[in-house]
């Protein structure tokens, strides 16, 4: 079974078609595997070799990856979602109601959106404490840092304005106690409420621009500057390595 | 050869005229510190790891969302306040502020205050090499007292002892620290080594810690 699914693979590798996508051979020596890694466009911003200390657990309990992971699946989850839902009161509340009870699989498929919602502002959390207790912000670090704390409250922003869609009375008490919030800022302050809120109080029109931030706008900033995180990781000389990983303890 | 040359500016004969291929600046080059030590190549090492965490996270999550549903309160209805009106949680700390300070405080200068701290951390270059806040005993434990006694005061004065609570937790630490600082290998003489950011950023983590507790259950 096994040599027959190698011999197939193999057979499949020297078919033109494969060779024409992936133009290298099998990964089994180190120049095709940078070639696996630089010559595909979604690996290209990783390095072709990374330090062994950088890899462990410890290192960085792989929080960096777990918020991108939670990120994928939120914008999987997110865009399933959004066949069902209608960004207008109350019909937002009866397609909650529809997902409980009429959509094949809709309650799992919210409860795994809010799931790994709540999860993403905790990884980020803890990503950003870790970071620091490390010292990977120090230099050349800096401006990584500066981009991973707006990438911070651009999470907290994507959950917040998830959060007003349920239209139910948590979403809507929870938005207005953190939107009159807004009011206290001096001069402007009731000028930016409105601007969010389309109105004077959390009504139709705040839950149209809550729900095109949330799936428009504030998506595609998280992804930029991921795009930028990510990128700079590795022209910044990669994660931080303490001298004292040596030993094997943190 | 000779048209290429006006087109360009190159000749293809790299001999003669090097291409400048990459672009070094000395001042903005990372810098690794230390020794990097052995290195492993990403394909297969790194990726079959970031392949394990994203199956280990969807498969718990799939598990946990199964079988925990997502609440859903009754339709909003703006006539109709719950008592308490909460935020979600990682606000509630901010939300708890409010006790204690009027809404610009508590709401728009305190956060801002917060994210201006944080985008600062790498750009205030003060003690990069991170040298150990008890490196000057006498001098530094002066000014510790007196910084710790005045937050302690200002914080009685509001009634704040959400925050208070915290603040004298991590100041008892720190001092403990000072006590053990010359003493023999252990959990304060670990303490004793941190630098003044660690403490700063420990105490932050504390009391939003405490704050966040403290409105998620009461």
């Amino acid at each position: 079974m096994a040599s027959t699914l190698h011999s197939a693979l193999q057979n499949l590798r020297d078919r033109k078609v494969w060779k024409s996508i992936f133009r290298r051979g099998p990964a089994n020596t180190n120049r095709t595997r940078s070639l696996a890694v630089f010559g595909n466009l979604f690996l290209h911003w990783l390095p072709v070799k990374v330090r062994e200390k950088s890899l462990r657990v410890r290192a960085s309990y792989y929080l960096g990856s777990v918020s991108f992971i939670l990120f994928i699946v939120l914008f999987v989850t997110g865009i399933l979602l959004m066949f069902y839902y209608h960004p207008a009161a109350p019909h937002a509340y009866r397609d909650m109601k529809d997902l409980q009870f009429v959509v094949s699989n809709g309650v799992f498929l919210r409860n795994l959106h809010r799931l790994a919602a709540h999860l993403m502002v905790f990884a980020v959390f803890w990503h950003m404490f870790h970071v620091f207790y490390r010292g990977g912000y120090k230099p050349p670090h800096e401006f990584n840092w500066v981009v991973g704390v707006v990438l911070l409250l651009v999470t907290l922003l994507l959950s917040y304005t998830g959060y007003l869609l349920p239209w139910d009375q948590l979403a809507f008490w929870a938005v207005t106690v953190g939107t009159n919030i807004i009011s206290a800022m001096p001069f402007v302050g009731d000028k930016i409420r409105f601007l969010l809120l389309g109105g004077n109080i959390v009504g139709e029109n705040a839950l149209l621009r809550f729900y095109v931030l949330h799936v428009v706008i504030l998506p595609l900033v998280a992804f930029l500057l991921i795009g930028i995180h990510f990128w700079r990781v590795q022209k910044d000389g990669g994660l931080t390595v303490k001298p004292k990983d040596d030993d094997g303890k943190e | 050869m000779e048209k290429n040359k006006i087109e360009t500016g190159f000749s293809s004969d790299a001999k003669k005229e090097p291409r400048r291929v990459v672009f070094v600046a000395k001042k903005t080059s990372a810098k690794v510190v230390g020794d990097p030590g052995p290195q492993l190549m990403t394909y297969p090492h790194l990726l079959i790891r970031e392949a394990i965490a994203f199956q280990l996270l969807v498969i718990v999550m799939v598990l946990v969302a199964l079988f925990w549903d997502a609440p859903l309160e009754q339709l909003a209805n703006p006539l109709l306040t719950p008592n308490p009106a909460k935020a979600p949680w990682y606000f509630l700390g901010l939300q708890e502020l409010l006790h204690f300070f009027p809404p610009f405080v508590a709401g728009i200068l305190i956060p801002t205050l917060v994210v201006i701290a944080l985008v600062v951390i790498p750009y205030f270059n003060v003690n990069v090499e991170g040298k150990a806040i008890w490196s000057r005993p006498a001098q530094n434990l002066r000014i510790v007292l007196v910084t710790v006694f005045l937050l302690l005061a200002f914080l009685a004065v509001f009634y704040a002892w959400t925050i208070f609570l915290p603040t004298a937790l991590v100041a008892a630490l720190l001092l403990f620290s000072y006590t053990a600082r010359a003493g023999e290998k252990g959990s304060f003489q670990v303490l004793a080594r941190k630098p003044v950011s660690w403490w700063v950023m420990t105490w932050f983590i504390a009391v939003a810690l405490c704050l966040t507790v403290v409105g998620t259950f009461f």
